[in-house]
């Protein structure tokens, strides 16, 4: 990894000013953009730089039905992505940046106002998954998957002496963040993300042709499934559960129809790579981020198609001949659901509560990240959805459920947003905790008559 | 190289002044000027950098890098030039990590690339010497393209 800070700060050099030649120490301290790592660079939120921090208030900025309100657990928290919730209450949370050397928080509130009062933090790698199951607290690197054993009280027993249950897994920057779910039965699913957008030879480079087969296939683009309870699991002792998925940052087991859902991040730049085939309108809707539910065996088709949500088809992709037309049959499993394209779901959790009146029962909320890939066209995402469900099966329109984490449609429209929605997890009474990876916040959203 | 600079002096003194650091070797301009190539930059810039690096030049948070005052911006031309040639994965960009890919580009002619990059150091605060065709030439000689 290269340095960016030079050491050199300070230059000699000859200067000629208004006719006077000046020899001095030239100073290229002024370079370093925005005063440092601290402040958000303009790159994707937190205000713009330059700009003095505003008093916003996170809890009051959310839109959400009539009857829920929403109270901040923790801000400025860093980088917090999954979140999970022990069944004594205490909130755990996964940074990808270590905050003060710690990668996971435990949030505890002991005088019930809904924020955190008793922060412990430990773990000393960064990640972005996290869970519990059957008395252990389970949490990811790009790499491996360790867990730590909780006692009644949500309390981690052995801080420092992780055990280590899965290692070795592949992270080539893209795509790079292990996210996990686990069953009732001793099982863990790991999503392995593809590095790659689409399986060229070349990744993202006009003209490449897709690899034939997608070698990626043999040890990403997938969910594997480990045992939850053996240590030091490679790829050999796992199995690849289900394939031809591209990123699924979310995934959530469903307790009421004992399968595993996931969300799936759709292809990017159509348009870019084959601007005669789609137009960047087209381009910034397709393809759909589509709803999983997945078997053993699954094959949802990455590379070689993607599902077009406009003509409700499975489209060949154009790195394997496709023209935007041609379909493929049942080899690529259906999508259970689809979304608009590129909003980037990272959370999934189904609500199981009875705190929120009863259409949320079994049904999924989803959290949208928010686009990158839809400029020049507005960008699109930055809220939590909720998709009814009806029988085990998706049932009605999704609807958003929490929305304004943007701050405004036209910040939403630019992707300079205020807070971008990432992990959710419910709580034992019922409630439903949001992170905002962007500024570290933590939201509990709760519902009173 | 035209930059504003803090010059100071010895005894704690320091005093602002614009600079004109004159280059040593011209190179030969490039056709219509700087202008007429920002203005062709740009449109490079639309169709081939835009959707990572987004219209205000800002990038995407944890994906892609912003183009926006980086040491590599507005540092050494060659090593510019050779990042859009042949991509760049893996690297830090002020002292952030970026999970996306930058794509190599050597489809685009030598003045296509002096001119998105002549367009970038000019663009969103950006203020920077011209990219010229013969230069982005001098570097895709001493490159071959990457395997695969
Ligand atoms: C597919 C997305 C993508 C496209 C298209 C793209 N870039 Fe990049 N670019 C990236 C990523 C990701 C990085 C950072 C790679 C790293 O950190 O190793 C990057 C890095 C850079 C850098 C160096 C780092 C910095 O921010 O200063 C420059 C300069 C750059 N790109 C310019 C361009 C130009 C000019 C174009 C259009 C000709 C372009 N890029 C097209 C994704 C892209």
């Amino acid at each position: 990894m290269q340095q960016f800070i030079k050491k050199e700060v300070f230059r000699k050099a000859a200067c000629l000013t208004a006719g006077l030649i000046l020899t001095g120490l030239v100073s290229f301290a002024g370079r370093n953009n925005g005063g440092g790592k601290v402040s958000g660079r303009g790159n994707g939120g937190g205000g713009a730089k330059g700009q003095p921090a505003k008093t916003t208030d996170a809890a009051s900025q959310l839109k959400l039905p009539s009857g829920f309100s929403a109270v901040t657990v923790v801000e400025n928290f860093g980088r917090t992505r999954h979140i999970t919730v022990g069944p004594g209450g205490a909130v755990f949370v996964k940074l990808s940046k270590l905050k003060d050397g710690k990668g996971i928080y435990r949030l505890e509130d002991t005088n019930g106002d809904g924020k955190a009062d008793k922060i412990t933090g430990f773990g000393n790698f960064p990640g972005t998954g996290v869970a519990i199951s059957n008395g252990y607290l389970y949490a990811t690197t790009d790499e491996d998957v360790y867990r730590f054993q909780l006692n009644a009280k949500d309390e981690v027993l052995n801080p420092d002496q992780p055990e280590k249950i899965v290692t070795g897994l592949l992270s080539r920057h893209e795509h790079e963040a292990k996210t996990i779910a686990l069953d009732d039965k001793g099982n863990l699913f790991v999503n392995i993300g593809a590095y790659s957008n689409a399986c060229q030879l070349q990744d993202r480079t006009k003209g490449s042709p897709g690899m034939k087969p997608c070698k990626i296939l043999d040890s990403a683009g997938g969910i594997w499934e480990f045992k939850a309870g053996k240590a030091n699991q490679t790829y050999g002792d796992g199995h690849r559960y289900a394939t031809g998925l591209r990123n699924c940052v979310a995934l959530f087991w469903n307790k009421s129809t004992n399968s595993l859902f996931v969300m799936q991040h759709g292809r990017d730049q159509l348009h870019d790579l084959f601007p005669d085939i789609w137009d960047t309108k087209q381009s910034a809707e397709l393809p759909a981020e589509c709803m999983y539910e997945l078997h053993d065996g699954s094959n949802c088709g990455w590379p070689y198609m993607f599902y077009d949500q406009l003509q409700h088809k499975k489209i060949l992709a154009p790195e394997y001949g496709g023209d935007g037309k041609k379909t493929v049959g049942d080899e690529a499993q259906d999508p259970a659901a689809a979304y608009p394209g590129h909003m980037a779901p990272n959370g999934l959790v189904f609500y199981t509560g009875s705190q929120f009146p009863e259409k949320y029962r079994n049904g999924a909320f989803i959290a949208f990240h928010g686009s990158w890939n839809r400029a020049p066209e507005p960008q699109k995402g930055y809220f939590v959805v909720f998709q009814p469900f009806k029988n085990g099966k998706p049932s009605g329109q999704w609807e958003v459920f929490a929305d304004n984490f943007s701050g405004g449609p036209e910040k939403a429209a630019s992707g300079r947003v205020d807070y971008r929605p990432c992990g959710l997890a419910q709580g034992p009474d019922g409630s439903l905790y949001v992170t905002d990876d962007t500024k570290g916040t933590v939201w509990k959203i709760s519902y009173r008559k | 190289m035209q930059k504003n600079l803090f010059i100071g002096l010895t005894g704690g003194l320091f005093v602002l002044a614009t600079v004109l650091m004159s280059q040593t070797k011209k190179p030969a301009a490039a056709p219509g000027g700087a202008k007429a190539s920002i203005t062709r930059g740009k449109q490079v810039y639309l169709e081939q950098c835009l959707a990572c690096h987004q219209v205000d030049g800002l990038g995407v948070q944890g994906m892609n890098p912003p183009l926006v005052k980086t040491k590599f911006v507005l540092g050494d031309k060659k090593a510019l030039a050779k990042i859009v040639l042949t991509g760049m994965q893996g690297v830090e960009v002020e002292g952030e990590e970026y999970h996306g890919v930058m794509a190599p580009h050597p489809d685009l002619t030598d003045q296509q690339i002096a001119d998105v990059l002549t367009y970038v150091r000019n663009s969103w605060g950006n203020k920077a010497s011209a990219v010229t065709a013969g230069e982005v030439k001098a570097v895709r000689a001493t490159n071959t393209p990457p395997a695969q």
